[in-house]
């Protein structure tokens, strides 16, 4: 395990997997430094480099400019081979996924946990005995 | 004034099939059979109170077309779609009542599902009409002219016996008709198209179909909140779903309900009205999408007034 960002966008690393955790909002005040937070992870996300989990557990409001960010990253993953996932969404936040149809564009976990099991043995044991 | 709509369907017209007609009388009988009713209009009167717009109404399928209508003076419209002809139709039996015989007709763009209703449209085949055609582009003319000549149409624009004008506007200034103040703005959208702010009586009414919103554009999102600023109703081109919009369908020059509500909120605008439908939705998935936007404003409205949020449909008519 290793923390890695700060402030709005903390980010931990549990073996080959980065889980990334915008707080509070995500629109067009913070959309370019969130996507900025994420390149160096985005980067890395192709087979053989790491898996991106986006914890939004602690994100209440996301606007079109912040969806906006989510798709570009899902997109810049495909293209790479690799994959972004989504975990503990709160209720407004996961209505707006529904409502804008971007849950069409993830998988959605229930939390964290649950979203390394499906993707990492070793991450999400790492996770537990964090 | 009275927004009326004729036509609100993107990109084609469509009619309701044979299995709609069939899910709205499944839905229909199954209520009445639970609820025991047996009189006709008592059903009805049930129904309309209890059941979808979906079930007992249909959206229509006419593409763009919508009249403003101040009560009196000359008739005001904003794209000629195919829902020009039954308007054209309407129009002949209010001026037999003494309305004047002029139409001020506003395009936001010169693509096809946008005039087409125009060879169809009953007042330019009478001499005694005047039909002014205001636009942005300068290819008014020539793309009136062009649909409606040899081989695609058999009666060539010529033929035409009302006096037909075309008025160039320019973005930024206001224009003034029949009592109606009418500003331009430019919008997204391939061959560019332009969205109408219409002042009368204090009252406004913002029509933009066809214009693309990027939510990373923060300079451009701005325009549109002063363009729509205190509204009393703004019609809006919420054709596809954010997702689609900024992802597979970007570039196609239209908008989502998402984007909607967020420059409406913005720009305290008291009414939203989805318009320009995908035209491969049926009337369940635009009465969805309807209630979805409406529950997205709820969750987004924080100490906003509350915005009103309608879905245009055929017939519709909104006072302001």
């Amino acid at each position: 395990m290793g923390r890695m960002g700060v402030g709005e966008f903390p980010a931990v690393r549990y073996a080959d997997v980065v889980v990334i955790a915008p707080q509070d909002r995500l629109d067009h005040a913070n959309g370019d430094a969130f996507s900025a937070a994420l390149e160096p992870y985005l980067a890395d996300c192709r087979p053989g480099g790491v898996h991106l989990v986006l914890d939004l557990s602690a994100l209440r409001y996301v606007s079109s400019a912040g969806l906006r960010c989510f798709m570009l990253a899902a997109k810049q993953a495909k293209t790479q081979g690799g994959e972004v996932v989504i975990a503990g969404m709160q209720t407004v936040v996961r209505e707006i996924f529904e409502i804008s149809r971007f849950t069409l564009l993830f998988r959605v976990f229930a939390d964290v946990g649950a979203a390394l099991d499906a993707l990492s043995p070793r991450a999400a044991q790492a996770y537990r005995s964090r | 004034m009275r927004t009326r709509f004729w036509g609100t369907r993107g990109s084609l017209p469509v009619a309701l099939t044979s299995a709609g007609v069939r899910r709205k009388l499944r839905a229909a009988l199954t209520y009445a059979a639970a609820s025991g009713i047996t009189d006709a209009d008592a059903l009805i009167a049930h129904l309309d109170r209890d059941a979808d717009f979906a079930v007992t109404h249909t959206y229509g399928g006419h593409s763009a077309c919508v009249e403003l209508d101040a009560g009196s003076g000359e008739f005001i419209v904003c794209d000629l779609g195919s829902g020009a002809r039954p308007l054209g139709n309407a129009l002949m039996e209010r001026a037999e009542a003494g309305r004047p015989r002029v139409v001020n007709v506003f395009l936001s763009h010169v693509h096809w599902d946008h005039i087409m209703g125009f060879p169809f449209f009953a007042p330019a085949y009478d001499p005694a009409w005047t039909i002014r055609i205001h636009g942005g582009h300068a290819e008014l003319e020539q793309a009136l002219r062009l649909q409606q000549s040899a081989p695609c149409f058999p009666v060539d624009f010529e033929r035409l016996a009302a006096r037909i004008e075309f008025v160039r506007l320019v973005p930024g200034a206001v224009f003034a008709s029949n009592g109606v103040e009418v500003a331009i703005k430019p919008q997204r959208h391939s061959g560019d198209s332009y969205g109408y702010r219409f002042v009368h009586a204090g009252r406004s009414i913002v029509y933009t179909t066809d214009s693309e919103h990027r939510p990373e554009d923060v300079e451009e999102a701005a325009g549109f909140v002063e363009f729509f600023r205190g509204a009393d109703l703004v019609v809006f081109d919420a054709m596809y779903s954010l997702l689609d919009a900024i992802s597979v369908k970007e570039d196609w020059g239209h908008s989502s309900n998402i984007v909607a509500v967020e420059l409406c909120q913005r720009a305290a605008v008291k009414h939203l009205c989805l318009f320009h439908h995908e035209p491969a939705y049926d009337d369940e998935q635009i009465e969805q999408v309807l209630k979805e936007t409406v529950r997205f404003e709820e969750l987004t409205r924080g100490d906003l007034a509350p915005l009103r949020i309608s879905s245009a449909s055929d017939g519709l008519e909104i006072d302001v």
